[in-house]
């Protein structure tokens, strides 16, 4: 046999004679034969090596314009180019986290349930809200399933939606409401801020803002959050969650649930995934979380232990009547994040988001002194922001790539009655140097005149 | 010990563990002022957050993350990856999961730098060779399941179903067809009825015949107008191959519904038959399971979705797609939005590093390997399946697919040792359990999937440790040790009810409880 099957032929014929039958073909006969294929009929490629596979990969792969020394990113709208510590990258693609399969037996899965019990201790400190699951699929995932738990809360299909959530994220949740049902009501951005329609008499049961919001920016959020309480209206905040080392958590200000991308923590751009969706809420609504939750308990001999808990809320045991149909999640991408914010650390973590922060400032300063770039919004930003251009956002980024920088992110879809449709929206990590920074804003400069 | 010296707070992070000890979490390993991190020298003067931001958004106090050194980082979670089982390790027979071994080249493949290095919003013309790589998995699994087109999107099973049936509540729309139902068998996976409830519309259970396969009869009594669609796996979570499946096919399909196909068990049929030619007209695959893409714990999955000709206008975009043609007439890539698309799945493309893995196991294999891998699937599994027959008898004694369920129904009356024994026995034996209790349709269920990738002598040693378990619930000390099982563990049986009662999921919430 080839490959990773490993019975020779005596095997096979061995097994057959304990079976038996004659030949592995009989053990297809139950499939009806005028739809079974004949042998060899898979119009695919031939077998190949390990190493022609990889060459061949590699040929693929060199067709792509990858991230590096020559090709510097300013990119972010919810994929952020950060360093990775090798001590994250050789602790999460060991095989015991990376080869294991869903923590069904606790007794030979107390790595991956003790990892995702931290990874969910982590994640409650970041948004300040005390129940945490053990991730979604990624920060739209997170937001569909954080509208179905309020909506179900709330017993209020009616949704609003800042137009300053991930236009993504947006897209998604239009796609699951065509399921739901759900009410889906986009609430418009001007001068960065969400016009929140408060003197509408028909209330929604769920409000969604981004903090900050999509064009990086922290929206006047009082008043909505005011109305939101006083009218008994579910609170979901997206929130990025690097912010959140300088940043009031979404718990602290009133969040019912809040959500958001882990990328940034350990976590490589990998072309948008696998990544992971942080999901949290209240105590008062663990009973309808969706995913999956880990919780601590005891063996036999006393002996602290964790498991997969409160399973009765899930697909598996309440099948149609379950809230949210996740099974497979993101585990390893939530161990991941759960070493990158313990090798992070309390002041690493302040340290990642001043960096990004002062980085950011230095390159608003920056380009607001050329002519034909003016920042698209006053409002306070914390690691990114969105500037309008002379130049169409599109084209700026297109000339960029000659010169080495991935520019930006054109912010178009999703915004095309905006007064920020058109511009482009810039993010400085912790891993770009001042003479980067310089020698972007100095081409950018020059492209645009 | 007569010196005087003021004691460290805090745990040690050398402390022993090969005993079986409890490691501590790794907020207990912290020390006040301790640090992993570090930064590049970047030369930007930092500044004070508070001269742009108001003091309404800014935090008083400093995020609780663990203070901890790289050394004791790296050696907590070392010590939490040897108290975890894993394909690695050894056998992993659960049932419906496909616990393959994961190729170490699909590993290699995943690191690429120009593949990982890039970001998902890069203009087109820099993701070339992504596009093609997307394209060319979309064809190889659109030929394997013998469909028409592709989305690569959704993240998992799970989400591939509900995808599935978005496409196929839009497809009803387009036609002006209000229908109703879905109609389900009794044995599916909970994902479905799930993703049903999601999708809008209705599930309807159609139950199991005495040879566990769906009951033609019944299913006639529930096919009508207001049928949308069925959703069936094929072979079912017994293992078995439906065999009435054309005649389904047609019965559905002449109401005007729709056949959802879920590939959780398409690592039986590879090469030898195709959801397209058993008349589905949608399916999802599990690209962690069939295509050995490791689970990761619990995922990244990948759930690509295929459908026949007429759904293709209402998959998800953006799609990847061939746009032109360059000066040397080569294909260009782009990203376009299907006319009648259900919308976007992901924040961006699926979870794309898992397309290289799934990729570079087609390629390896090739079509006559990928049956070859379903047929000794399928072989181990009947294999192991005679030899478990005295002790455990198979729910329908006949030929099964890639996974078969057998029954510790007689073992619990004769000797009150449960199925749920029975597998931490086996834990104890040094194997993974099989998937238990499930499908709900057979009491006292054990489901074996030993995939193509355990010899003979690894299924061997599990029929063994089976017999020893059965010979153990004959005797009064053997039931003792089976119901306390298992011992060898890094940790014996836990008390589930607890946790469920005293809901303890976080560190804090952990530290609250011993305060009181």
């Amino acid at each position: 046999m080839s490959g990773f099957i490993p019975h020779t032929p005596n095997e096979v014929a061995e097994m057959l004679t304990f079976l038996g039958i004659e030949s592995v073909d009989q053990l297809f006969e139950t499939i009806p034969s005028a739809i079974r294929l004949s042998r060899d009929s898979l119009k695919l490629p031939d077998s190949k090596s390990e190493f022609d596979v990889l060459e061949e990969l590699e040929t693929l792969a060199a067709k792509n314009r990858a991230l590096g020394p020559d090709f510097i990113s300013f990119a972010g709208g919810g994929a952020y180019d950060h360093d990775i510590a090798s001590a994250i990258k050789s602790l999460s693609t060991r095989s015991e986290f990376l080869t294991a399969y869903t923590p069904y037996q606790p007794e030979v899965a107390q790595g991956v349930l003790q990892a995702l019990f931290e990874y969910q201790s982590l994640v409650s400190r970041l948004s300040g809200l005390e129940i945490s699951n053990a991730s979604l699929y990624d920060g739209a995932s997170a937001l569909v399933e954080a509208i179905n738990l309020t909506v179900a809360q709330s017993k209020n299909g009616l949704v609003w939606i800042s137009q300053g959530i991930n236009p993504a994220y947006r897209q998604v949740v239009n796609t699951f409401a065509n399921g739901t049902g759900h009410s889906i009501q986009e609430i418009p951005i001007r001068n960065g801020s969400t016009s929140w329609p408060v003197e509408n008499p028909t209330l929604p049961g769920t409000i969604v803002i981004g903090y900050p919001n999509y064009l990086g920016l922290l929206e006047p959020m009082e008043q909505i959050i005011s109305f939101a309480q006083a009218n008994d209206i579910k609170l979901i905040f997206a929130y990025d969650p690097v912010s959140m080392a300088l940043l009031r958590s979404p718990g602290e200000l009133g969040a019912d649930v809040a959500i958001a991308e882990g990328q940034s923590f350990g976590v490589g751009l990998n072309f948008g995934g696998p990544y992971v969706g942080l999901f949290s809420t209240r105590e008062k609504y663990v009973r309808h979380l969706p995913g999956r939750l880990v919780g601590e308990t005891v063996d036999s001999a006393g002996q602290t232990g964790y498991v997969t808990t409160l399973r009765t809320r899930e697909q598996d045991i309440r099948r149609e009547k379950a809230s949210s149909n996740v099974c497979t999640n993101q585990t390893l991408i939530a161990i991941t994040t759960a070493i990158s914010m313990s090798w992070l650390g309390k002041s690493g973590i302040q340290e990642l988001a001043n960096r990004c922060y002062s980085g950011a400032e230095y390159l608003k300063d920056l380009l607001v002194r050329i002519d034909g770039v003016e920042l698209y919004s006053s409002l306070p930003s914390v690691r990114e922001f969105a500037v309008k251009t002379k130049m169409s956002s599109e084209l700026l980024v297109d000339r960029m790539i000659e010169e080495g920088f991935l520019a930006g992110v054109p912010i178009l879809e999703g915004f095309e009655s905006s007064d920020v449709y058109g511009s482009l929206l810039v993010t400085v990590t912790e891993k770009r140097t001042r003479a980067q920074i310089d020698h972007y804003a100095s081409t950018l400069e020059r492209i645009i005149r | 010990m007569t010196l005087k010296h003021k004691k460290p707070g805090g745990k040690a992070s050398s402390a022993p563990l090969m005993g079986g000890k409890e490691e501590s979490t790794i907020f207990e390993f912290s020390s006040p002022g301790r640090s992993s991190a570090t930064f590049r020298e970047t030369e930007i003067p930092p500044r004070n957050p508070s001269q742009t931001i108001p003091s309404y958004y800014l935090r008083d106090s400093q995020l609780e993350f663990p203070e901890v050194s790289e050394r004791d980082l790296v050696a907590h979670f070392t010590r939490l990856t040897h108290r975890q089982f894993s394909v690695d390790l050894g056998a992993y027979p659960l049932g419906s999961c496909t616990m393959k071994y994961n190729p170490k080249l699909a590993d290699a493949g995943s690191v690429i730098p120009q593949f990982a290095n890039i970001h998902p919003l890069q203009p087109v013309s820099t993701i070339q060779g992504w596009l093609e790589l997307m394209v060319t998995l979309e064809n190889y699994f659109t030929e394997i399941t013998g469909m028409a087109a592709a989305t690569l999107q959704p993240a998992a099973g799970a989400q591939g179903e509900l995808t599935g049936l978005l496409i196929m509540k839009a497809f009803h729309e387009h036609n002006k067809d209000e229908r109703k139902n879905i109609i389900i068998p009794d044995s599916a996976h909970g994902t479905n009825p799930a993703s049903v409830t999601l999708s809008g519309y209705t599930p309807i259970t159609v139950k199991s015949n005495s040879r566990g396969l769906v009951d033609i009869d019944a299913l006639k009594q529930l096919v009508d107008k207001d049928t949308a669609g069925i959703m069936l796996t094929n072979p079912n979570t017994i293992g078995l191959f439906e065999e009435e499946i054309v005649e389904i096919a047609k019965m559905v399909h002449d109401v005007g519904g729709l056949l959802y196909y879920d590939g959780a068990n398409l690592n039986a049929i590879m090469g030898i038959v195709r959801p397209g030619d058993m008349g589905f007209d949608i399916v999802h695959s599990n690209l962690h399971k069939t295509f050995a893409t490791p689970h990761g714990g619990g995922g990244p999955g990948s759930g690509p979705v295929a459908v026949s000709a007429r759904l293709a206008e209402f998959l998800p975009g953006p799609r990847p797609t061939i746009t032109g043609r360059d000066g040397t007439g080569n294909p260009v890539y782009g990203m376009e939005t299907p006319a009648k698309s259900i919308g976007r799945i992901h924040s961006f493309h699926g979870n794309a590093m898992v397309f290289v893995r799934a990729l570079a196991y087609m390629m390896y294999y090739g079509g006559k390997g990928l049956r070859e891998v379903s047929e000794i699937a399928v072989l181990n599994a009947n294999w192991l399946k005679k030899r478990l027959s005295e002790n455990f008898p198979a729910a329908h004694d006949r030929v099964c697919m890639h996974e078969f369920v057998c029954t510790a129904a007689k073992l619990k009356k004769d000797s009150t040792v449960r199925a749920l024994d029975v597998a931490k026995g086996l834990l104890e034996e040094g194997f993974h359990s099989p998937t238990v209790y499930f499908p709900l349709v057979v009491e006292e269920a054990l489901m074996f999937e030993p995939t193509e990738t355990e010899s003979l002598q690894t299924l061997e040693s599990i029929a063994s440790a089976m017999d020893k378990i059965a010979e153990m619930a004959k005797t009064a000390e053997g039931r003792g040790e089976l119901k306390s099982a298992p011992k060898v563990t890094p940790i014996s049986r836990l008390d589930e009810a607890r946790a469920a009662r005293n809901l303890i999921s976080t560190y804090d919430a952990s530290l609250a409880s011993t305060d009181n």
